[in-house]
């Protein structure tokens, strides 16, 4: 972590930390932050895999989906601790995403991609079908709240919690980057070829970013099933997996900042968008495509250089 | 076995109807820089390729320090010991002059994610001596005071010791390079050639692959001399240069050994 990260991230934690003082008890507000925060865990992980592995995932809301079936039916059907639970559900995204990427991670293209929806599909059929187990199309209900001695964490409490672990997951994150794994990663990225005659195993790398992207989608899943105390399938569709895509794209997935702020977007936003009623998806693509257009990179990239540029003009 | 670093024994390489090598046996002794010429098409990258495993043989075998590397992934190889540059530079691009040594450090490195998310103690000391390892190479090429530069600014000439100096960073038995001195002017190329001889000073054998003749006259202690993908001479330099096979085969003379 840089001292610019670090400025950044206390900035926004002081943030996070005054926002019930400023708007009391307000449930809706606390709710939003929650699944911005919840968003934000999951992109960054995505942003790892495009940004430094060049792999797209059309599949990650099933592994949010594990993450939230785990905490969900261990702890309501099985009786577990929802630590231990949410930690089971982190072994079984990680060891599911090591089956998924392992054959696939080794073809060069998109195949991550197509393999990647193939799983998101069968893992939905599968909450829906699996009635016994997952409640079926009408959901899981009365998950117990997070808990911790025996205290339930709810409210105000598991605002602050979803948010440590967002600044846990952005630090983590950031030290990977700025370690070997990641300058592995961005060597592969700069040219595979001499990457591998360097004596890095591109694959090898690409499957660890891989799996780590599953474990914090996990994490956010386990985190959301015990927020609501309610999963069903729908949260975790396609549809949702790229909804996910848009906001590391929207943000920038050369950096990690931008997948938050990707996250803080694409969660408020339609917040503010109701008013248009039909018209939402509308504006949804009006905002993608000018993204796309006019900053590919990203739009805290694009606001970057629009700053480095008017301040190279004042000299 | 007679204490070669490098055999390559009946070798073949085809691309579709393309026989790009040729039955071809290669012996590298160590300690030695052995240059491996030849017109343009002979073979000599395809060979290069081949050694690094970027492609596998059609027939033949390779044995590295006794060991048969039939097989075995680009990195794998490496971590045995040999090493290479490019002939177009493939360099890391958006990453500093430093990093892209550091990148030979990879596996001397152990940090896996876990290590690296938290940053624990043994983390930060290997990544401290990789960096430590990474500056005594750029100061064995005088790269040193471009370390925190982007690799792509640098010029070409400097460019190519970079590249250098990265596959030494992996600390190899074998060196392989590809075309060093194409595109350089005659002072860099005096300073690859100086670079070159030092290197074998610290006991890293060499291949090398190259066009510039004088450089390969100047600095080579064996010459082999492929057209067509088959090994038509072999020798001490001053040998090759009055080899009349190898003589038509640059200037194309009737009834060369190149149908052969």
């Amino acid at each position: 972590m840089t001292r610019k990260d670090l400025k950044a991230l206390l900035i926004i934690a002081a943030g996070i930390a005054v926002f019930p003082w400023v708007f009391g008890g307000n449930q809706y507000f606390v709710s939003l932050l929650v699944f911005l925060g919840l968003n934000a865990i999951t992109t960054m992980g995505l942003s790892l895999l495009m940004g430094y592995a060049g792999q797209i995932s059309l599949g990650h809301a099933a592994f949010l989906g594990i993450g939230a079936y785990a905490s969900g039916i261990l702890t309501t059907k099985y009786g577990l601790h929802p630590l231990a639970a949410f930690l089971a559900g982190v072994l079984l995204s990680a060891g599911v995403a090591v089956l998924v990427g392992k054959p696939t991670l080794r073809l060069k293209g998109h195949y991550m991609a197509v393999a990647t929806l193939g799983f998101g599909e069968i893992v939905f059929i599968a909450f829906n079908e699996l009635s016994s187990l997952t409640g079926g199309p009408s959901g899981l209900s009365n998950i117990p709240p997070l808990s911790c001695g025996g205290v339930a964490v709810e409210g105000t409490p598991f605002l602050y919690l979803v948010w440590v672990v967002v600044f846990a997951v952005l630090a983590f994150s950031l030290n990977v980057i700025n370690s070997r794994v990641g300058r592995a990663l961005r060597a592969v990225h700069g040219s595979e070829l001499a990457a591998n005659a360097m004596g890095v195993d591109a694959a090898r790398y690409k499957l660890k970013v891989f799996v780590l992207s599953a474990v914090y989608a996990s994490m956010a899943g386990s985190l959301y099933a015990h927020f609501l105390a309610f999963i069903s399938p729908n949260a975790f569709s396609l549809m949702f997996s790229i909804l996910l895509l848009m906001m590391v794209v929207i943000g920038g997935s050369q950096t990690i900042w931008g997948a938050v702020l990707g996250a803080a977007i694409l969660t408020l936003l339609p917040e503010y968008l109701r008013s248009l009623e039909d018209f939402e998806v509308l504006a949804y693509g009006a905002i993608l495509l000018a993204v796309l257009l006019f900053m590919p990179q990203g739009i805290l990239e694009g606001v970057r250089r629009l700053f480095a540029r008017r301040e190279g003009r004042g000299r | 076995m007679n204490g070669e670093i490098l055999v390559v024994a009946g070798l073949e390489k085809s691309f579709g109807g393309l026989r790009a090598i040729a039955d071809l046996d290669l012996s590298v002794f160590p300690g030695r820089i052995q240059a491996v010429i030849g017109p343009n098409g002979a073979g000599k990258t395809t060979l290069f390729n081949l050694i690094a495993g970027v492609f596998p043989p059609t027939r033949g075998e390779f044995h590295f320090g006794g060991k048969k590397m039939n097989g075995l992934k680009p990195h794998e190889i490496a971590r045995m010991g040999i090493s290479r540059t490019f002939q177009n530079v493939e360099l890391f691009a958006h990453m500093s002059v430093l990093e892209n040594v550091m990148i030979g450090g990879h596996n001397r490195l152990r940090a896996g994610v876990f290590q690296a998310g938290f940053r624990l103690a043994g983390m930060r000391r290997e990544e401290r001596e990789c960096r430590e390892r990474a500056l005594d190479e750029l100061r064995f090429m005088g790269l040193e005071q471009k370390a925190p530069l982007d690799a792509l600014s640098l010029p070409l000439g400097e460019q190519k010791l970079l590249e250098i100096a990265r596959a030494l960073a992996t600390e190899p038995k074998l060196l392989l390079l590809d075309e060093p001195a194409a595109g350089l002017n005659p002072r860099d190329t005096g300073r690859l050639s100086e670079t070159v001889l030092r290197i074998r000073e610290r006991g890293i054998t060499i291949l090398l692959v190259e066009h510039d003749m004088n450089l390969v006259m100047e600095i080579s202690d064996v010459v082999s001399v492929l057209n067509y993908g088959r090994k038509i001479a072999e020798g001490k330099p001053r040998e090759i240069q009055r080899n009349p096979e190898v003589v038509a085969a640059y200037l194309g003379e009737e009834g060369n050994g190149a149908s052969s």
